[in-house]
């Protein structure tokens, strides 16, 4: 393993913000793997840490392959973990808004370059991510429909779901999308949580991660075989949304399959008790997303599903 | 008349409202046509209060001159105005980079969806902006090079400084005047001042100009006070300048004068060591149109913008 500073930078009142990097194996540049661009993505970091201890051990025992590369860059944004934020904590910028960025440009921006700058050759790219909805997901990938997306290729980390998006104006910036337009094969991986380590959902992550290296001819490793990935567009994700605001109790979780009609929360009014609304399912399928707070708003998408698919 | 574009009812007791006052022309009156002007969309940005209140109280005082309607939208996100931040509150995400919104998306697309219902059909849409809290900004219009034919011959009615052509689409895509501008409704932003604070004169002069358009639009009879012919530029026209290390900005020049190259535009200093770490200089002559009020800067944080090669008007 070989420590590298990806980019450093000078700060007033803390110490310098360094992003490191940590490489396996030499030559190829062949993939590279992204921990936290967001101060609240704390699974996305201990999945990064686990794939660090992991990839240190198959180096050791020379199961890296030749002439092959691996970087791991285990956290962007601790910056702004340190100091309880999501976003850029000088300016609430969101860094995977500001690529490709720009080194004459803002603070982030020059971070999104330096960053990309970086990680643009490497043939692969993984990034654990998270989503501006809060709450669990069903792991999955994601990629971008950019017209350079691999779906085939997606389906090597063995995940249950890839997920397809259309880009909108808003996606244009993220780092997955300019990460395909340098000719990089970019994935998201989503695990079901952010701010709280879910040992489960990492051991999966961590297993996807070395499978696709595995598949991909990198590293050396006995493997699971996974799942053979079902491939959806998130634009036919079916959304239930609440009717009512108030105390959401969730009775089904992420990944189960439901009945047209079936009972999948109540609102409860959150000074009478009573339960105000009983959310159903309009579609029978898998349950993709839910939503996890104790509270929820008029409106707000309680959970995703994936029509008529069963288990 | 106040009336509720929208509601949804949040956690716990309480709705979120969105709410503009309409004001009519009075009985007997044709009403031809609807101007809209909408604010507080970034809820750190107060200059737009100033000109509801200031454009209401000058319509109302000559009520009998209005020849359409006025719809005035005060706060587009309520929740971030009271809690001062600039995004929507708990999501934290940019009101205005999440329109057009969507029916079937979440509480706030719903929201958004219902704002953009609103406002179409409107011979115009007006969104104020105050900058932001870093930097201080003369009165001017942002328009996005795609939308430029059809938007600046309303912001040359609107009394402003400069009208900023900008090319990257990014900056406007999914902004509340971009989207409107895509269905038809003409729709620009308004940029001045400075976050948090309000600039009475800027409020002043960005009202005479909206009464100004009002009266080209034939809707409005009452006062006209002949506007500034705005400059209109793009980002060639501009000198960007940068902290290029990271310190305390102490400001030496003052917002909106005329500056040569060279010209010391303020000091980063180092408050630990009581060092000035450098001179930040004006790198060309010209109108410093933008300049940095927040003292923290990092590395790349904007300190000011010149308008390359304007030259003091000698009056
Ligand atoms: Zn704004």
């Amino acid at each position: 393993m070989k420590e590298q500073i990806i980019f450093s930078m000078k700060a007033p009142y803390r110490e310098d913000f360094q992003i490191k990097g940590y490489s396996f194996g030499k030559g190829m540049k062949s993939a590279c793997i992204l921990g936290p661009i967001r101060g609240n993505e704390v699974q996305q970091l201990y999945i990064c840490s686990q794939l660090i201890k992991a990839l240190r051990e198959l180096e050791k025992n020379g199961c890296i392959t030749n002439n092959k590369e691996i970087l791991v860059i285990p956290c962007i944004n601790y910056y702004s973990m340190n100091v309880g934020r999501k976003f850029w904590p000088v300016d609430n910028t969101d860094i995977n808004r500001m690529f490709p960025g720009n080194e004459e440009e803002s603070t982030s921006s020059r971070i999104a370059s330096g960053l990309l700058k970086a990680i643009k050759d490497y043939s692969y790219g993984i990034q654990f991510a998270s989503f501006y909805l809060n709450g669990e997901f069903v792991p999955h990938v994601r990629m971008m429909e950019t017209g350079y997306q691999n779906t085939s290729l997606a389906n090597l980390f063995g995940l249950p779901y890839v997920v397809v998006r259309k880009p909108q104006p808003i996606d244009t910036k993220t780092l997955n999308f300019n990460w395909q337009n340098e000719m990089t094969a970019a994935f998201s991986v989503y695990t079901n949580s952010n701010d709280q380590v879910d040992e489960k959902s990492a051991k999966q992550a961590v297993a996807a991660v070395l499978r696709f290296l595995t598949r991909m001819g990198l590293i050396k490793y006995e493997s699971h075989s996974g799942y053979i990935s079902h491939i959806i567009l998130e634009e036919d994700l079916s959304n239930v949304s609440s009717m009512k605001s108030g105390i959401f109790k969730r009775l089904i979780e992420t990944g189960q399959e439901v009945r047209y009609g079936q009972e999948l929360g109540y609102v409860i009014d959150p000074f009478l008790g009573d339960v105000v609304e009983t959310i159903v399912a309009d579609t029978e399928g898998i349950v993709f997303f839910s939503h996890t707070e104790p509270l929820v708003n008029e409106g707000d998408i309680v959970y995703r599903l994936i029509h008529r698919l069963h288990e | 008349m106040i009336e509720n574009v929208t509601k949804a009812a949040l956690y716990v007791h309480e709705n979120l409202v969105i709410r503009r006052n309409r004001i009519c022309p009075e009985h007997g009156y044709e009403d031809r046509g609807r101007i809209c002007v909408v604010t507080g969309a970034h809820g750190d940005e107060l200059e737009g209060q100033f000109v509801c209140y200031e454009l209401i109280r000058r319509i109302n005082a000559e009520k009998e001159k209005l020849r359409g309607t006025v719809d005035i939208y005060p706060a587009l996100n309520p929740l971030g105005m009271d809690t001062g931040v600039r995004t929507v509150p708990i999501m934290d995400m940019d009101l205005n980079h999440m329109f057009p919104g969507q029916k079937d998306g979440t509480m706030m697309d719903k929201v958004i969806a219902s704002i953009v219902d609103s406002l179409k059909g409107a011979e115009v849409v007006i969104d104020v902006h105050a900058s932001d809290t870093f930097v201080k900004e003369i009165p001017q219009a942002r328009i996005s090079e795609e939308f430029e034919d059809m938007m600046v011959p309303y912001a040359k009615q609107l009394n402003i400084d400069l009208i900023w052509i900008n090319a990257a689409t990014t900056v406007h895509e999914s902004s509340l005047a971009s989207s409107m501008c895509k269905l038809g409704v003409p729709a620009l932003i308004m940029e001045m001042g400075l976050g948090n604070r309000i600039n009475r004169e800027y409020g002043e002069q960005v009202v005479d100009g909206i009464l100004h358009l009002m009266h080209k639009l034939c809707l409005w009879e009452g006062e006209d006070i002949p506007v500034k012919e705005p400059r209109i530029i793009r980002n060639d026209d501009i000198s960007f300048i940068r902290a290029s290390e990271s310190g305390i900005f102490m400001p030496l020049a003052e917002n909106d004068t005329f500056v040569t190259k060279g010209t010391v535009l303020g000091e980063m200093i180092d408050p630990l060591l009581g060092e000035v770490i450098y001179q930040v200089k004006a790198k060309c002559d010209g109108r410093l149109f933008t300049l940095r009020e927040h003292p923290l800067a990092y590395e790349g944080a904007l300190i000011g913008r010149i308008l390359k090669e304007e030259k003091e008007k000698s009056s």
